[in-house]
């Protein structure tokens, strides 16, 4: 017993070492995630600033120039001009000078104040037609907020019933609060994997597996040894991202660490399973590396991290069942936003557990049976 | 013709990598070859040939220096000179992928060979390398031996007034070797090419008409191989006794002053001295009464030794091991009609030998005749497909991890952590066989001390000399102390020197009673086996003491036949009686 | 020989041997082919931004004629799949474990209120840590409160009416179909993987195998060896492209508006700069290893996340939106989505054509400035 634990310390250790000796694995440590954790958060955003917008006024009232003044002042707008005539619509819209185009009628101020509803009509580009969506809602909010107002400036009844939303666990709908957390996971499931995906590979191509394979080490012990410095780099990594998140990008942090920790410690240790099992089905690195990104590239798009799951087609849902990263940001998001503690995230940990002890005991059987 | 030389240096340097980590791999180095000559380049691996090969190509561009090749400035117009030369990389880039034809119609269209020519010139280089039988077959697919034939067919295919080879004949089998030979010799004599040729055998610089011996990028001298073994005349000797084993003989040898050097040469040792005064051999062998000695007729590899010795004085730090308990007869090592196939293929056939304790056994083959596969099965590294095998009673496939601190292993090219340093290396393999905090510490002491490792215990390994990687390997493999030693190619590509003092340290652990598996394909270290197995193709050809194989190819031709020669006879044989069916 | 022969002769042996390999060797043929299909169908079925079957959490306090009425238009509704809960505590607690996504609330004095014409609350919540799906889910709810309203207002024989009622037309993809959007882009991201892994691996993969070496030797020119590779790797690439063009059509039914022509025409172009990509890495990367790694780092996550692709550039910090412009996938999902929803629109196809001409220009320059016929 004690030998076999004198054993996994010394390959734990000299895993640790050839990790951090090797030049280039110390700059896929360090340099990717602070770059993509700085790009990601600043990019990767649904939220909408500066969109450009033009207006065709036939209407030079005081109440169109009111509720225009409404639109073009809002920060989510930046006004391109004001049009002259119904021609110049189309090739503003078509060839991407503005995202919208709102167009106010001659007849809106006397529709307006004889009661009748005055029509207000906002062509959008529907290219990206999620961008047109949200358009559309920031626009339709400025103008419910304008109708509110001038029915009681102006002592109409008003609307029988009114809608009143109140967004919980994030109540600016910040795109950010939604992918910071997420890249917690995102990142450190990178290098988890990248890290134990070239670990036996590396191995094998230098020859030096062989060499190991001989000694008395089980395959058990091999294992355990490999995983440690998986398990270590990316709980630091998670740490790291996570002090970023909430010194830089200002995340709230509202329910316990501890179980977003423990969250943290089996998706790691899933990861470092997945790792292990592409590792010791690669013969080369360009193998193991190849199988690392054929494993993230689907686990990223099915975690849920920009889109949500239930969007899905029912048959690829079920497969997001088998992606760990999908539990991890689930806990992620429910610790950071809506304060969770362990009851409430605990039923994630144990799918996250399993997957590692699948893919763990897979890769041990590997080991010895993957040969030639 | 005129006279002109072929290829000139003049004071050409090369170094490699940045400013403050610059590896100087040719020193200001001078040298021509002359027209109409086979030019052989000869050093140990990192001795600065494949450097000069690539920059007589117009491949690399030296630092400083002039050079021409056939009269062109090669720095000046690369592409002039590229359309004179034709050139063979150590790896020749075949297109595995592609077939014999076609790799011989892309390299006829890359030399602007006329359609008409071609037709001619195929079936001449065709027949010279037998490859004619198999012109739709995938290059990946050939023999070693046959893929450099295809390689120096492509460079041949529009002919070159010189010919640059590097390394030809590595790691291909010796009958390979001579037909390459062959071809390379008609080539010169029936059109008058120039060739300049790299090699690290030196057995093969005897059939070149001038030599330049490279080590670690300096020419330490240029001249025809007479030139190089005639001041060796009367310091060369064989000496050998019925009474003392070869081992003891040449450990015994090795202490005798005056004597530079002693290696086992067939059934004999042969020696060379410091100089030409005979030592005393009747002094030191006072205790043996039919001790023979003769002088020999000194050859290239003398020469080369001893102008290398002088260069790097070697080590001798004897090896201190704890003697085995040694019971006489019995196998350690057991395989019985083991075969292994991947898909179609089978890499071993039906294969069946038996190593004795504390004997030094060979498993000798070219590359890819099923030496690394046997080896890797014994190891349980690889399961056998049929057959038994087992290492101290016990197949290692499915043993405890105890037994498998019994055993040491060296693989092929050294394989350690290069990340990690010398001493970091030893404490992880100390620590893997189980050794505690005390053994530890004393075993990593005595591998530094007697493997000369300690000025490098803080070196990463992966910056090592090959012979220190070696010696580094050899060290891991024997922390634990093991009963049984596995070694897979522990010699190839490390310089004659290291090779040396590395069966110097195999014979005194045979000594000690560690029981000793090697393969190899160098023919002459068979002589340092107790017994051997020849194979090829997969099988075992034929297998016993060295002396027994060599005997039975004795003739009047060859009155001294060397394992080269059994090798090549059984291998004929072979095709004989395969012809026959 | 006169030297354009020769030179013919050597790029048609090139071109040929390259064409071999690609034909003999199964991974250039999955990089190009099935790596394309595999990733446009996880995208395409898996990446969706439409909030549709949203679950929501129906409070009802009271439970009369007018609750009744609005709680049918939010079951009518396509995009709610409400379930009725008892009292609010418990749809609270079910927002809470992620069984709804929202709570819409009647509270016992909606009715009287209503009839009294006094601003009757309809309480809503909403899980807003997806921030994209909470204002798009507030957005439908808000859509079905004024149809209902609307409706109230008729039976009623009220005279209400809103001050300023929005109609909105959105161009080119009425039904608001992510998909509509998102699938195009893919195929600049595929392109710009397949088109610069493809190249940069096969330049390494002659380092490797020692074959750059005795290519070198003959007398062919380096710039010979580089359109003999851009000739049937351009061919397979382009393969790649009408590929996963023909799936977009007819798998997911995505309109084309603009011609197939101009689509051809810019997909070719902007397969050179991906190619191009490919070479410069390949003189930086002797390795496949190295190779596919700055491949997918240089090449993928920028085309991902700046193009524009996924995420607005206009709403990017302005450091992020000047980088954006050396991203030559920008141009090219400009191009895209103009030419499939939009269609030939010649000042977005023409400015961002000549980016990307530019863009190729560039990037094969610097190719060839530091691609020597030699090994160091």
């Amino acid at each position: 017993m004690q030998q076999s634990i004198q054993r996994i310390m010394a390959l734990a250790i000299k895993e640790l070492l050839a990790v951090l000796k090797d030049k280039r694995s110390r700059i896929v440590l360090v340099g990717p995630p602070i770059l993509q954790l700085l790009v990601f958060g600043y990019a990767a955003t649904f939220d909408l600033n500066d969109v450009a917008i033009a207006v065709y006024n036939e209407d030079r009232s005081a109440a169109s120039r009111e509720l225009v003044a409404h639109v073009v002042n809002s920060p989510n707008f930046t006004l391109h001009g004001y049009l002259e005539n119904e021609h110049q619509i189309t090739p503003l819209i078509d060839n991407r000078d503005v995202l919208v185009v709102m167009h106010i009628g001659p007849r809106f101020s006397a529709d307006l104040l004889n009661g009748r509803s005055a029509n207000v009509q906002l062509l959008i580009d529907g290219r990206n037609s999620n961008t047109a969506l949200l358009v559309q809602g920031y626009i339709s909010n400025i103008v419910s907020d304008f109708n509110l107002d001038w029915a009681r400036r102006h002592d109409l009844p008003p609307p029988p019933a009114t809608v009143t939303v109140r967004p919980w666990f994030n109540a600016n709908l910040v795109s950010r609060w939604f992918i910071v957390p997420g890249l917690v996971g995102v990142l450190s499931m990178v290098i988890t994997t990248i890290v134990t995906a070239l670990s036996v590979a590396r191995e094998r191509e230098a020859g030096t597996f062989d060499q190991l394979l001989v000694t008395p080490l089980r395959p058990i012990e091999i294992l355990i040894g490999k995983s440690f410095p998986g398990v270590l780099i990316g709980v630091l990594e998670g740490s790291f991202i996570l002090a970023m998140a909430i010194l830089w990008f200002e995340i709230p942090l509202r329910g316990s660490l501890g179980a977003l920790y423990l969250g943290m410690f089996f998706f790691v240790l899933s990861g470092v399973g997945v790792g292990l099992m592409i590792s010791s089905l690669a013969l080369t690195q360009q193998q193991g590396m190849l199988g690392a990104f054929l494993f993230m590239v689907p686990a990223i798009i099915l975690s849920g991290f920009a889109t949500p799951i239930e969007n899905m087609p029912y048959a690829v849902q079920l497969l997001t069942y088998a992606d760990p990263l999908r539990y991890f940001l689930i806990i992620l998001r429910g610790v950071f936003l809506e304060g969770d503690s362990y009851a409430l995230v605990s039923q994630y940990y144990w799918p996250m557990a399993l997957i590692a002890l699948v893919t763990l005991s897979f890769a041990a059987w590997l080991f010895r049976h993957r040969m030639n | 013709m005129t006279n002109r030389p072929a290829l000139i240096f003049e004071d050409v340097s090369r170094s490699f990598g940045a400013d403050d980590t610059a590896v100087k791999a040719l020193h200001n180095i001078s040298f021509s070859a002359q027209p109409g000559k086979i030019c052989g380049l000869i050093g140990p691996d990192g001795a600065g040939k494949t450097t000069t090969m690539r920059i007589a190509a117009g491949l690399l561009l030296p630092d400083s220096g002039r050079l021409q090749v056939l009269g062109i400035d090669v720095v000046e117009s690369p592409l002039q000179t590229q359309a004179a030369v034709g050139y063979m990389p150590q790896r020749f880039g075949l297109y595995e992928d592609l077939s014999v034809q076609e790799n011989l119609d892309l390299y006829a269209d890359l030399q602007g060979v006329g359609l008409q020519q071609r037709r001619a010139r195929y079936e001449e280089l065709m027949h010279m390398t037998n490859l004619a039988p198999f012109t739709r077959r995938l290059a990946g697919q050939l023999s070693g031996g046959m893929k450099q034939k295809l390689g120096l067919a492509c460079s041949l295919v529009r002919t070159p007034r010189f010919l640059l080879l590097d390394e030809p004949t590595a790691g291909v089998d010796p009958v390979s070797r001579r037909e390459l030979w062959a071809i390379i010799y008609r080539l010169v004599k029936q059109q008058g090419i120039s060739v300049l040729l790299s090699t690290a055998y030196l057995d093969e610089a005897e059939r070149c008409d001038d030599i330049v011996l490279m080590h670690e990028g300096h020419i330490l001298e240029q001249g025809s191989p007479r030139h190089f073994s005639a001041d060796m005349r009367g310091r060369t000797f064989h000496v050998n006794t019925p009474s003392l084993r070869k081992r003891i003989l040449l450990r015994r040898l090795s202490t005798v002053p005056g004597i530079l050097d002693a290696v086992v040469d067939n059934e004999n040792v042969r020696v060379i001295t410091r100089d030409t005064t005979a030592p005393q051999f009747a002094a030191a062998f006072n205790d043996i009464t039919d001790l023979h000695v003769n002088a020999a007729e000194p050859i290239f590899e003398d020469a080369f030794v001893a102008r290398l010795k002088h260069w790097q004085p070697g080590n001798q730090s004897a090896l201190e091991l704890r003697a085995k308990t040694k019971a006489a007869n019995e196998a350690v090592i057991e395989v019985n009609s083991v075969q292994k196939r991947f898909g179609d293929f089978f890499a071993v056939k039906d294969i069946s030998f038996s190593v004795m304790r504390g004997e030094v056994f060979g498993l000798l083959g070219a590359n890819g005749a099923g030496k690394s596969t046997t080896f890797r099965m014994l190891c349980g590294l690889l399961p056998a497909t049929s057959g038994e095998l087992t290492v101290a009673g016990r197949d290692l496939r499915r043993a405890a991890a105890d037994a498998r601190s019994r055993l040491g292993y060296m693989a092929q090219r050294f394989s350690l952590y290069a990340d990690l340093t010398v001493s970091q290396n030893l404490n992880f393999f100390a620590s893997a066989y189980g050794l505690n905090r005390r053994q530890r510490k004393q075993r990593i002491d005595w591998a530094l001390e007697t493997f000369d490792l300690a000025e490098h215990a803080n070196t990463g390994s992966g910056n090592l000399p090959l012979g220190y990687k070696q010696r580094m390997a050899l060290a891991a493999a024997l922390l634990h102390d093991p009963d049984i030693l596995f070694l897979d190619e522990p010699t190839s590509g490390v310089d004659p020197l290291a090779r040396r003092e590395f069966w110097q340290r195999i014979n005194a652990l045979a000594e000690s009673g560690i029981t000793v598996l090697v393969t190899t394909h160098f023919m002459a270290e068979a002589d340092y086996c107790d017994r051997l197995v020849i194979m090829a193709e997969g099988e075992a050809l034929a297998q016993g003491t060295p002396a027994e194989l060599k005997a039975r190819f004795r003739s009047a031709e060859t009155p001294d036949p060397g394992m080269e020669d059994a090798f090549i006879n059984l291998i004929e044989g072979r095709k004989q009686e395969r012809a026959g069916i | 020989m006169t030297p354009a022969a020769a030179t013919r002769m050597r790029l048609r042996a090139m071109i040929r041997k390259e064409s071999l390999q690609v034909l003999r060797d199964p991974s250039s043929i999955a990089i190009a082919f099935v790596l394309p299909v595999l990733l446009l169908l996880l995208f395409g079925y898996g990446v969706s931004l439409d909030a549709k079957h949203v679950r929501i959490a129906l409070v009802v306090d009271l439970a009369d004629a007018n609750t009744a009425s609005l709680s049918g238009a939010f079951q009518h509704s396509e995009y709610f799949l409400p379930v009725s809960y008892q009292n609010i505590q418990q749809a609270e607690h079910s927002l809470q474990a992620h069984e709804v996504d929202g709570i819409v609330w009647l509270r016992n004095d909606f009715s009287a209120r209503l009839l009294l014409g006094d601003e009757a609350p309809i309480g809503v919540f909403v899980n807003g840590v997806n921030a994209n799906q909470a204002r798009i889910t507030q957005g439908y709810i808000e859509g079905v409160w004024h149809t209902w309203l609307a409706s109230y207002a008729r039976e009623h024989g009220h005279e209400f009416k809103l001050p300023v009622v929005l109609q909105p037309r959105i161009w080119f993809n009425p039904a608001v179909d992510s998909r509509n959007f998102l699938v195009p882009g893919l195929i600049a991201i595929i392109m710009t993987l397949t088109g610069a892994m493809l190249t940069s691996m096969v330049v390494a993969r002659e380092w490797e195998r020692g074959t750059m070496e005795a290519l070198m030797v003959t007398p062919i020119r380096i710039w010979e060896i580089t359109v003999g590779k851009l000739v049937p790797y351009f061919v397979l690439g382009m393969g790649g492209m009408l590929f996963t063009v023909a799936m977009a059509l007819f798998l997911f039914k995505v309109p084309l508006r603009g011609s197939f022509l101009v689509l051809t025409g810019a997909s070719a172009l902007y397969m050179m700069v991906a190619l191009g990509m490919g070479l410069l890495i390949s003189t930086i990367a002797r390795s496949q290893f190295v190779a596919g790694q700055i491949a997918l780092v240089a090449t993928f996550l920028p085309a991902f996340i700046l193009s524009g692709f996924l995420f607005q550039i206009s709403s990017m910090p302005e450091v992020v939106q000047l980088i954006t412009h050396i991203v030559p996938a920008r141009y090219f999902v400009a191009i895209l989505q103009t030419v499939f929803l939009a269609g030939d629109i010649w000042p977005v196809l023409l400015g961002n054509s000549l980016a990307l001409l530019i863009m190729m220009l560039v990037f094969l320059g610097i190719a060839r400035r530091n691609a020597h016929k030699r090994l160091d």
